[in-house]
C-alpha cells in the first residue's frame, strides 16, 4: 500500500475537504493506484538535476508602483454569497 | 452555402465585401445554435441579446471603414475565461454563480477588435478530465457520433466548430485540452509556447502549464485567432515579451527541406491501426512535397504522464484554495463554524475528479513527501524539456500523434481515472516543456472518427508549424469534411 485510509483522512483535513465515507473509500483504492505508477519517477536518476519551476526561464517581473483604478468595493462583494455593507460575511470564528 | 458554415477568413471576406452584415452572421450563428445545442450540448451559456447589440457595434465600425480581420466574427468562449457581467462557471457547482466584474486580456483582445462573443462553452470542471464529462452541467456530445466524447477539456470549445455553432473558439491547455479535443472533433487547434499568450482572467488549473489557444475549422483562421489574442500582457507576469510574428505571412511558404522529426517513442505498438495509418500517409505526404524525415528520440516519454500529475495537481491544489465559500461562489449552509464552512462548500462545490486532484496534490506539497513527488517530479520535467531541446537541434517540427484513439464512448473511462490520464500521453509532454503544439485533421477512422495528426514547434515556433500545417491542409480535404448532424 502507498496510501493508507488514515493518511488519506489527513490529506482531507488539510486541503479542507468533508469527504464522505464511501470517497475515503474510493479515493484510498484510487490514490494508491495512482501513486504506484508515479512510482516509476523513482527509476530515474536525477542526483545533479535542477528542478524546473517554469518552462520559459524568466526572472522577477517587476513594474512601478503607481496607483490605478482597481474593481472598487462594492464590485468586490458582489459575488460574495453574504455581505455587509464593504465586508464579507462568515461564520463565528470563535465560540 | 450556409452562413453558419464558412470558415473566420472566408466571413471576413463577405463582411468587408458588404455581402453580409454581422447581425445576419450572428443571427445565423445563434440560428444554428437553437436548431443542433440540443443534441450536442457545447455550451453552457448562450448570450444572444449581447451578441446582437456586439453584432450592431460591428457594423457601426464596418459602416465606418473601420474593420479588423476579427470585425463582426461570432466566437464562442471555454467557460475558464473571466468574461464581466456573464456568468464563469469553469464547469463548476462551485461557481455556479459567479459574475465577474472585468473581462480576462485574451477576451479583451477579442473585444477590441470587434469579435462577437455568443456565449461560453461546456468543459471539464477547473479543465481537469479528457472528457468533458466532469462538467457540472451537462455532457457534451461528439458531432460526428453522439455517443461519444468530444474530447476534453475544451469539449464544447471543439464540439462548436464541429457542429458548427461557431466560427471559431477559444480554449485553454494544460495537458492536451486543446489538441485533444480538436483532434477528436476534427477542427484545428493550437497550444501557443507558454508565456506567448496572456493567462490574465483565466481561472487557474496549473498555472506553469496552462495556456490560451484557439480552436478553428482550418489553419487560416488559427493564425487569425493567434496573432489576435497573442502578445505581451503586463497583467500577467509570465506573458512574454518578445514580438509577435504576422502569422499569415509566411503560410504559403510550403515544406520543401523542412526537416521533420518522427519521436519513436510515439510511434509505438498498440497504437490505434486507423491513427497509425493517418500518420503514415501525412508522412508520405510531407516526405513527396519535399520535407526531409528523421527519426528522432524523446527517451523520457513514458515518464511524462507521471510528471505531469503531480505537478499539475500540486499546482491545482494551491490555485484551488481560492474556493472556500467566503468571496465568491457556493457556500454551504449546513456549516456551524468558519472551517467547517470552507469544508463543506469544497465538499458540496467540487465534483469528483476536481477533489481527487486536489487530494493527490495536497498530498504531494504535504510535509515528508515533498521531495519524493513534487520535487522529484520537477526534476523529471527538466529532463523532459531537455529531450525536445535536444530533438530540436536536429529538426525543425516534430510530428505525432494527438492522442492513441480516436474519441472513445460516452462513460467508457468514468471509473478508472488512470485511463483517462493515459489518453493524454502524447500531449501532456509539450505543456511540460512549454512549447507549442498544434492538432489538424488529418483522417477518418473506420468508423467515421476524426483522427488528428501533431505538430509541435521550437519554443516561439508558432509560425513554423502552422506553415506546415497550412502546406498538408492544402493538400488534403479532411478540415472540410463535416458530420452529418
Amino acid at each position: 500500500m502507498k496510501i493508507t485510509r488514515a493518511e488519506v483522512e489527513h490529506v482531507a483535513r488539510l486541503a479542507r475537504l468533508e469527504l464522505s465515507e464511501s470517497e475515503l473509500d474510493t479515493f484510498t483504492v484510487q490514490m494508491d493506484g495512482i501513486l504506484a505508477y508515479v512510482d516509476k519517477l523513482n527509476t530515474l536518476n536525477t542526483d545533479g538535476i535542477v528542478p524546473t519551476s517554469h518552462a520559459v526561464p524568466m526572472e522577477n517581473a517587476f513594474r512601478e508602483d503607481t496607483l490605478k483604478d482597481s474593481i472598487g468595493v462594492e464590485n468586490a462583494v458582489a459575488n460574495a454569497p453574504k455581505h455587509a455593507e464593504s465586508f464579507f460575511r462568515v461564520p463565528k470564528v470563535i465560540e | 452555402m450556409e452562413i453558419f458554415e464558412l470558415t473566420l477568413h472566408e466571413l471576413h471576406e463577405k463582411l468587408k465585401a458588404k455581402e453580409l452584415s454581422c447581425v445576419d452572421a450572428t443571427k445565423a450563428m445563434l440560428a444554428r445554435i437553437d436548431a443542433v445545442e440540443e443534441r450536442v450540448n457545447a455550451y453552457i451559456t448562450v448570450t444572444p441579446e449581447e451578441a446582437l447589440k456586439e453584432a450592431e457595434a460591428a457594423d457601426r465600425r464596418i459602416a465606418q471603414g473601420d474593420i479588423d480581420l476579427l470585425t463582426g466574427i461570432p466566437v464562442g468562449l471555454k467557460d475558464i475565461f473571466v468574461t464581466k457581467g456573464i456568468r464563469t462557471t469553469c464547469g463548476s457547482k462551485i461557481l455556479h454563480n459567479f459574475v465577474p466584474p472585468y473581462d480576462g486580456t485574451a477576451v479583451a483582445r477579442l473585444k477590441e477588435r470587434g469579435a462577437v462573443i455568443l456565449g461560453k462553452l461546456n468543459q471539464d470542471e477547473f479543465a481537469m478530465g479528457s472528457s468533458s464529462e466532469s462538467s457540472y452541467f451537462s455532457t457534451t456530445r461528439n458531432p460526428w457520433n453522439l455517443e461519444h466524447i468530444p474530447g476534453g477539456s475544451s469539449g464544447g470549445s471543439s464540439a462548436a466548430i464541429a457542429a458548427q455553432e461557431a466560427v471559431a473558439t477559444l480554449g485553454t491547455d494544460t495537458g492536451g485540452s486543446i489538441r485533444q479535443p480538436a483532434s477528436h472533433c476534427g477542427c484545428v487547434g493550437l497550444k501557443p509556447t507558454y508565456g506567448r499568450v496572456s493567462r490574465y482572467g483565466v481561472i487557474a488549473y496549473a498555472s506553469s502549464l496552462d495556456q490560451v489557444g484557439p480552436l478553428t475549422r482550418d489553419v487560416k483562421d488559427a493564425a487569425i485567432m493567434l496573432g489576435a489574442v497573442a502578445g505581451y500582457d503586463p497583467m500577467d507576469s509570465t506573458s512574454v515579451n518578445t514580438p509577435v510574428p504576422d502569422y499569415l505571412a509566411g503560410l504559403e511558404s510550403g515544406v520543401k527541406g523542412l526537416k521533420i522529426g518522427l519521436p519513436k517513442e510515439y510511434f509505438i505498438q498498440g497504437l490505434d491501426p486507423d491513427v497509425k495509418k493517418a500518420m503514415d500517409s501525412a508522412i508520405e505526404l510531407y516526405r513527396s512535397l519535399g520535407a526531409e524525415i528523421r527519426e528522432v528520440s524523446l527517451p523520457h516519454t513514458e515518464y511524462a504522464v507521471a510528471t505531469y500529475y503531480l505537478i499539475a495537481t500540486a499546482e491545482a491544489s494551491s490555485n484551488l484554495a481560492r474556493y472556500e465559500g467566503v468571496r465568491f461562489g457556493h457556500r454551504s449552509e449546513a456549516a456551524r463554524g468558519l472551517t467547517e464552512m470552507f469544508a463543506k462548500s469544497r465538499a458540496e462545490g467540487f465534483g469528483s475528479e476536481v477533489k481527487r486532484r486536489i487530494m493527490l496534490g495536497t498530498y504531494a506539497l504535504s510535509s515528508g513527501y515533498y521531495d519524493a513527488y513534487y520535487l522529484k517530479a520537477q526534476k523529471v520535467r527538466t529532463l523532459i524539456m531537455q529531450d525536445f531541446l535536444k530533438a530540436f537541434e536536429d529538426v525543425d517540427v516534430l510530428l505525432t500523434p494527438v492522442a492513441p484513439t480516436p474519441a472513445f464512448k460516452i462513460g467508457e473511462k468514468l471509473a478508472d481515472p488512470l485511463q483517462m490520464y493515459l489518453s493524454d500521453i502524447f500531449t501532456i509532454p509539450v505543456n511540460l516543456a512549454g512549447t507549442c503544439g498544434m492538432s489538424i485533421p488529418a483522417g477518418l477512422s473506420a468508423a467515421g472518427l476524426p483522427i488528428g495528426l501533431q505538430l509541435i514547434g521550437r519554443p516561439f515556433g508558432e509560425q513554423s508549424i502552422l506553415n506546415a500545417a497550412y502546406a498538408f491542409e492544402r493538400e488534403t480535404d479532411w478540415h472540410k469534411k463535416k458530420p452529418a448532424l
